[in-house]
């Protein structure tokens, strides 16, 4: 993986100790706090209900374990013994006190971590598909480009002020894992006719109150143009998106305003421009990037002792079933971790747990791991031998449930037990709808199903991309959640249709279920999954399942 | 027709400790029951403005709703009751630290 060089390391330094300047000058009351809330805002360091929060990036999803062990120290040194992982693949801790956060910056900064641009009207954190670098199906790694994008853009002086929060995700695989349809600029990796590697791009996607599913402005993007094409994009935006209204202001709307063709048209003539100014720099820097992302030394051996495992022990053999994904070295698996006990908080992990997988990752692993947008921790490479022996680890932490991709590996953001700017909660919802898939024994019947939960408009928990989405809402007074049906934050992405009026906080879970229990009797075969039969059927029998009082008097 | 005032706390979050706290008649408090309750319009918006003064002390001072109890004021909203009680999913917060 990439290590900070010298220019990195000092960088860092000097803006925390920059923060830890303007920290103790808001203690002794020389800043106001609103000049300090930007100041503060730009290195990660909310306040939410009942705490400040500090969101540290995780860039491109990727960690070693001493990073790891640093993120479990941290929690248990300054926080409450967890951190919370996001879809944005941050980690958040939700108790600092505001004296702690510069100490808490200086000990992520000894591992290569920040919280720099983790907020404010910036670039942000690049985020890339979870399994870069393993999967089987991928074109290439697409971390080398994810990291040139967050040197290019970390502090890029013209992008300090963007209209707007600005948001990249890149996919290295045609199979989109990042959701890049739901962002700003969306890259997915993709081979031309002569078999050579680029890019798709997608511009102006976006969930919140405005979802948009982004448009591809150029069907392939050759690699060595990337620098600058992004470039021209963001500074084509940075002129013409709207200052004047902040619900206006990102680029999905620009793109909505003005028309694909024409941004197409501004974002090739100032790619023109500014293409020479890069003379080969890029292309440079990122031949080393991708030295430093070179694959570890795969190992050989035979994965009898795996094959065995399966035969007799059965709920290694469910979890090895649901939380693998293929490989491509010979031998070896993805092993995907659930932060979703059924009854825990989707995305939390204790500081042993995380010292747990820190230890698998270095015993077993490469030393890597990943974070995945959605809330789960990943052991990149693993070989399959090594398969039993880890599971039986993550057995005693609490962190072998068997459930990734079904109806409780639900998305859930914050909500309103920490949020601010929450509507509703989410993590309770979560919690007992997995409680209750898991008393009912039909979580495996049911089969893929993304459940997203949001506890207000801002869809941080992607509720609009979720099969079924939930976002908590106030109605007058009174936590009310509205369902939709139909998202999908794949290649294929859409944005989910409202099912119709909200239900009551009690009447949420009972409504999930007979909308689950619904599509078990509408599927054709067990091999339907829930998005397939909502997209062969339409949404009318799944209204009827969730509205069956109106579908009586429809029928009357 | 203005609406009728409704009785309301001043709360804020700390600023070391970025916790929520509540004004008294003589500084602030971590315990809602102990709160000062403000019945009079031109009252509250005076006690607000005080404690938005205090800016070394207090972050983002503002009234809110209260219905006035025999064991203190009681929030109007869920999302003061959150505010006074912590996170649902754990025992942090108030409910563990009250
Ligand atoms: C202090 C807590 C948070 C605040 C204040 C906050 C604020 C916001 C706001 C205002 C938006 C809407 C942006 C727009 O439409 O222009 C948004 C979107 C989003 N946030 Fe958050 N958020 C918070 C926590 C989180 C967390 C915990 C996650 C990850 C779990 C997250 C991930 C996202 C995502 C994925 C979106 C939608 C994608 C988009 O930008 O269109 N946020 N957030
Ligand atoms: S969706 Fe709303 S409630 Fe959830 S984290 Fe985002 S801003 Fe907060």
């Amino acid at each position: 993986m990439y290590h900070y060089n010298d220019f990195d390391t000092a960088f860092l330094a000097e803006r925390n100790a920059q923060f830890r300047a303007q920290v103790e000058r808001r203690i002794d009351g020389s800043l106001t706090e609103d000049e300090f809330k930007p100041l503060r805002l730009m290195n990660g360091l909310y306040l939410q209900l009942h705490a400040y929060m500090l969101r540290v990036a995780i860039p491109y999803g990727t960690l070693n374990s001493a990073q790891m062990r640093k993120l479990a120290e941290i929690a248990e040194r300054w926080d409450k013994g967890y951190g919370h992982f996001t879809t944005r693949q941050n980690i958040q801790y939700n108790w600092p006190k505001l004296r702690d956060v510069p100490d808490m910056l200086d000990a992520l900064a000894e591992v290569g971590l920040h919280a720099i641009q983790t907020s404010g009207n910036t670039i942000r954190n690049v985020t890339a598909d979870h399994f870069a670098g393993a999967a089987a199906d991928e074109v290439e790694d697409p971390r080398p480009v994810a990291e040139l994008l967050r040197q290019w853009s970390t502090d890029h002086p013209e992008f300090q002020f963007l209209p707007r929060k600005f948001k990249i995700a890149v996919s290295g695989s045609e199979v989109d894992r990042a959701v890049t349809k739901a962002h700003d600029i969306g890259l997915r990796m993709v081979r031309n006719d002569a078999g050579e590697p680029g890019f798709e791009v997608i511009v102006g996607g976006g969930l919140g109150r405005t979802p948009m599913i982004g448009k591809i402005i150029t069907p392939f993007l050759p690699k060595a143009d990337l620098l600058p094409y992004i470039e021209a994009i963001v500074s084509v935006y940075n002129l013409l998106g709207r200052r004047d209204n902040k619900y206006k202001a990102r680029i999905k709307i620009t793109v909505h305003e003005n028309g694909i063709e024409r941004i197409r048209e501004l974002v090739e003539e100032r790619f023109t421009a500014i293409k020479e100014q890069f003379a080969g720099f890029d292309q440079k820097l990122l031949s080393k990037l991708e030295t430093s992302f070179a694959p570890p030394a795969f190992k050989t051996g035979n994965t009898k002792g795996f094959e065995a495992a399966r035969l007799t022990n059965p709920a290694f053999a469910s979890w090895s079933d649901t939380n693998l994904s293929a490989h491509k070295a010979d031998g070896y698996a993805i092993v995907s971790i659930s932060l979703k006990a059924h009854g825990a908080t989707p995305g939390d992990a204790t500081a042993d747990q995380m010292r747990v997988m820190a230890d698998l990752a270095e015993t077993y692993g490469h030393d890597e791991l990943r974070i995945s947008h959605e809330q789960n921790v990943i052991l990149p490479h693993v070989h399959k031998s090594d398969l039993p022996a880890i599971y039986a680890a993550l057995r005693d932490a609490g962190l072998a449930t068997a459930n990734i991709g079904l109806v409780s590996d639900i998305i859930a953001c914050p909500g309103m037990d920490y949020c601010a700017l929450a509507t509703a909660r989410s993590i309770p919802i979560a919690q007992e709808i997995a409680e209750r898939f898991d008393e009912l024994k039909l979580e495996h019947d049911i089969g893929p199903l993304k459940i997203k939960i949001s506890g207000c408009i801002n869809a941080c928990g992607h509720h609009h991309v979720g099969h079924i989405g939930i976002l908590g809402l106030d109605r007058a007074g009174v936590e009310n959640y509205q369902i939709t049906l139909g998202g999908d934050g794949s290649e294929d992405a859409a944005i989910g249709e409202r099912a119709g009026p909200g239900f009551s906080a009690d009447e949420i879970i009972p409504a999930i279920e007979r909308l689950v229990l619904g599509y078990l009797d509408l599927r054709d075969s067990a091999d339907e999954t829930f998005l397939q039969a909502y997209r062969r059927l339409g949404a009318a029998p799944f209204k009827a399942v969730l509205y069956p009082d109106q579908a009586k008097q429809n029928a009357a | 027709m203005p609406r009728a005032f409704t009785p309301k706390v001043v709360t804020a979050n700390h600023l070391l400790e970025g916790d929520v706290i509540y004004q008294t008649a003589t500084g602030w408090t971590r315990d809602l029951a102990q709160a000062e309750i403000l019945e009079d319009e031109a009252h509250a918006e005076l006690r607000l403005v005080e404690a938005t003064q205090q800016r070394d002390v207090v972050v983002g001072a503002y009234l809110a709703d209260m219905e006035p109890t025999d064991a203190g004021p009681k929030p109007k909203h869920f999302r003061e009751a959150f505010r006074m009680r912590g996170p649902s999913n754990y025992s942090h917060g108030k409910q563990a630290e009250l």
